[in-house]
């Protein structure tokens, strides 16, 4: 299955990448837009733009190192922690969900979420700073309280993609979900 | 039901035979744990899985059947291998077979006593063994509470971590033995044979004994009677040296008690201290060595003095700018010399006190500072200490004026009350009206109005003081900060998080390999560390001092009203 292309919230362009493994395991992969360069050089420019003016007011040379080495510290900190460069879904029918996030420097944070500990996955809305939004998310079950919902855990939050693609994502996922309610033997209730 | 086999990646390239392992029917799930290869007698084989599982108490048996041919798939082979089916009943009967190179195996399925003729799905995870044997599964905080969950709601995964973990002593054959029944799983390369290893072992039990003895000799003598008269008794609870050193006196017997760790938490728990102790006493050594070396500690106790006197001159000056006109403030005259010359008078007589010592400050700093070589903990417990003792006028001169301003506070607020013709009723704990006679209200009124004229002379006097002692109790506190930091900071787990990140595990990942059409879906099941926030927060040793004891509103109350304030409190003194 290929890759389409959507608009996040804020109409970035991101694409969706879905990839049938098997019958009961799917992959689907939002990929956030990359770092500009534009808005990289206009933080750099401001900041040693700001630097140089401390230093003309100040005549102490090492407000310029130190800027160098702030802008430097800086860009690696946020392309490793956090940047976001693609977010994906795993859905492996009776395991589990697993959630990952690839950061811009390669680092992977992933989340394994079992199947029994799974209610459902549902779009939400919700209120984002001056905007309504749209987001999936995850329903972790109550272990007490068969109705109730313990957790609500929301996905791709860097990437934030419109209704289409979300609806695409949610179709998806429930197909395999259906699966196991329609499973012979269920465990759970012995 | 999808059929999910857990498949040990260091038997992929074991010869042919049958699997052995643990059936998990709720969750359709198969844990193999090694293959018994050919030629076997059905009969020990039984016996010996028996007897794994009487040991264990794991009900392992024999699930299936592994071929690995190198040629061609032969027909007598599969029908040898589904013969077995028939000795070793076992529903499902898995059989896997891999030919030549290929990673793709086939994998099926015999169910003779099935109603459903349809073909379930089966899903090959591949895990490596040792890591999922030594690591230890931390389930999220929320679900870790609630105890009243058996066994079979575990979840699938713990499931599968508990079944290879305890069966090590399956995995302790050698697949060199020489014996009825040849295994292949994981193996280890060999008990280490390292002579200082060995060495510590052996002398490690006569040393926890004598340490043993030794605390308890000192524990003894801690708590006898002799000790515990009103004026020491006092002493030592006001000193946080003392505290400190019971603290870690606590840890050292925990340490060398004689009982074995009964699970994973209170090993880690010893491990911790036992290294948070170790580099406590490094460091402390370590600056021991720095303060002794070009005699540091003379000069220390050489500027002590000086210090001390400058901070009494300091203390004058403010005085004489209080009895003067403090920021343009007009003061009542004669309190603000009443009040200026007591809290002078007082600062002459510690600067006295001061200079008496001054022969023996250098003698007592030298023996002091050697007993930084319990650790550093104690070092900046005494370090605090010495700042409490040589900041004591500061802390009398905090209470004389809290004193006086409370009195003040409440008696304007009682007369207040008077001039408003109520009063307060102890009994009923409220305020109720009263009738005075006209001489009560007549003092009252003039009682009133003195100690209102009179107020800002003593809150001024009060803030000053106030704002000292907080600077003080700030220092303090801070030091008492990075006494309990290293205190609890457990560095064993961190080290182990940072080398060996598979031993704590927050969960799994699942890594989708290649696949082929028609074969079963292939995962390889990887351990997701824990996270060092969660290290932290799972395994932090637990201290003495709770903080801070009011929040922040009660403080500004008290602060207002002059009630004393101790922001530090410790845990067992008594809440007053």
């Amino acid at each position: 299955m290929g890759e389409r292309r959507y608009r996040s919230a804020s109409g970035a362009p991101v694409a969706l990448r879905r990839r049938q493994h098997s019958a009961s395991c799917r992959e689907l992969a939002v990929r956030c837009p990359r770092l500009q360069l534009r808005s990289l050089s206009a933080v750099t420019s401001a900041v040693w733009l700001a630097a140089y003016g401390l230093f003309v007011l100040s005549e102490n040379s090492m407000v310029l190192s130190a800027a160098i080495f702030i802008t430097l510290f800086g860009l690696i900190i946020y392309l490793h922690f956090v940047k976001v460069d693609q977010e994906s879904l795993l859905v492996i029918g009776s395991l589990g969900i697993q959630v990952t996030s690839s950061y811009a420097s390669g680092r992977e944070s992933t989340t394994f979420i079992e199947m029994g500990q799974v209610k459902d996955v549902v779009i939400n809305e919700a209120i984002h700073m001056q905007k309504v939004i749209y987001y999936l998310c995850i329903l972790l079950q109550d272990p007490g309280d068969p109705q109730g919902v313990s957790e609500v855990v929301p996905l791709f939050q860097s990437s934030k993609p419109r209704l289409d693609c979300l609806i695409e994502v949610y179709k998806s996922c429930q197909e395999i979900l259906e699966q196991r309610k329609t499973a012979p033997q269920s465990s759970g209730i012995k | 039901m999808v059929l999910k086999v857990f498949f040990p990646s260091c038997c992929s390239s074991a010869e042919s035979g049958i699997l052995i392992g643990r059936w998990i029917s709720e969750q359709n799930s198969a844990v193999i744990l090694a293959v018994v290869h050919f030629p076997f007698i059905p009969v020990q084989v039984k016996q010996y899985l028996s007897e794994v599982q009487r040991v264990t108490k794991v009900s392992v048996s024999v699930l299936g059947s592994w071929s690995n041919s190198k040629q061609e798939k032969e027909e007598s082979l599969s029908e040898f291998l589904e013969d077995l089916g028939t000795i070793f009943s076992h529903e499902p009967w898995i059989q896997i077979s891999k030919e030549g190179d290929s990673k793709f195996w086939s994998c099926s399925t015999l169910q003779k006593h099935s109603n459903n003729p349809k073909e379930e799905e089966i899903i090959l995870v591949y895990y490596d063994q040792r890591k999922v044997m030594l690591s230890h599964l931390h389930p999220p905080l929320a679900t870790a509470t609630s105890t009243d969950h058996k066994a079979d709601d575990a979840s699938k995964l713990s499931a599968v971590f508990d079944t290879v973990a305890k069966s090590k002593i399956l995995f302790m054959t050698d697949r060199y033995d020489d014996g009825p029944i040849k295994l292949t799983h994981w193996q280890s390369d060999g008990v280490e044979a390292s002579i200082i290893v060995e060495l510590m072992k052996q002398a490690s039990v006569p040393a926890c004994m004598l340490l043993t003895f030794l605390l308890s000799l000192i524990s003894g003598i801690c708590r006898s009677r002799v000790l515990k008269f009103w004026p020491l008794s006092f002493l030592w609870s006001k000193l946080s040296t003392c505290e400190q050193l019971g603290h870690r006196l606590q840890h050292l017997q925990v340490i060398s008690s004689n009982k074995k760790a009964q699970n994973q938490t209170q090993l880690m728990r010893k491990a911790n201290i036992f290294v948070s102790l170790l580099i406590d006493v490094a460091l402390g050594i370590l600056l021991m060595s720095w303060l002794y070396r070009k005699n540091r500690i003379g000069h220390l106790a050489d500027t002590l003095i000086p210090v001390a006197d400058h901070v009494a001159e300091e203390l004058q000056d403010l005085l004489q700018w209080l009895m003067g006109a403090p920021a343009g403030l007009k003061m009542n005259r004669a309190l603000d010399q009443v009040l200026g010359r007591f809290f002078l008078y007082h600062i002459h007589l510690w600067i006295s006190y001061i200079h008496l010592m001054s022969p023996f400050i250098e003698m007592i700093l030298w023996y002091v500072g050697l007993s930084a070589c319990l650790g550093l903990t104690v070092a900046l417990c005494i370090l605090s200490d010495i700042i409490a003792l040589l900041t004591f006028h500061i802390y009398c001169f905090y209470v004389y004026g809290a004193r006086l301003y409370c009195l003040k506070i409440y008696g304007l607020s009682s007369l207040w009350r008077l001039f408003r013709g109520k009063k307060w009723n102890v009994l009923r704990q409220r305020v109720d009206s009263c009738s005075y006679d006209l001489d009560q209200l007549f003092i009252g009124t003039l009682l009133f109005t003195i100690l209102l004229f009179l107020l800002p002379t003593t809150a001024l006097y009060y803030l000053v003081f106030t704002l000292l002692r907080l600077l003080v109790v700030i220092v303090q506190g801070l030091i008492h900060l990075l006494v309990d930091l290293i205190d609890s900071l457990p560095l064993y787990s961190i080290i182990l998080r940072l080398c060996r990140s598979y031993r704590l595990a927050a969960g799994v990942k699942f890594r989708v390999l290649e696949q082929q059409d028609g074969k079963p879906l292939r995962l390889l099941m990887q351990i997701n560390p824990l996270s060092y926030g969660s290290v932290i927060q799972t395994y932090r040793l637990p201290t003495y001092s709770c903080y801070p004891k009011d929040s922040w509103t009660s403080l500004c109350k008290k602060l207002f009203l002059g009630e004393l304030i101790y922001p530090w409190k410790h845990k067992g003194e008594k809440q007053d």
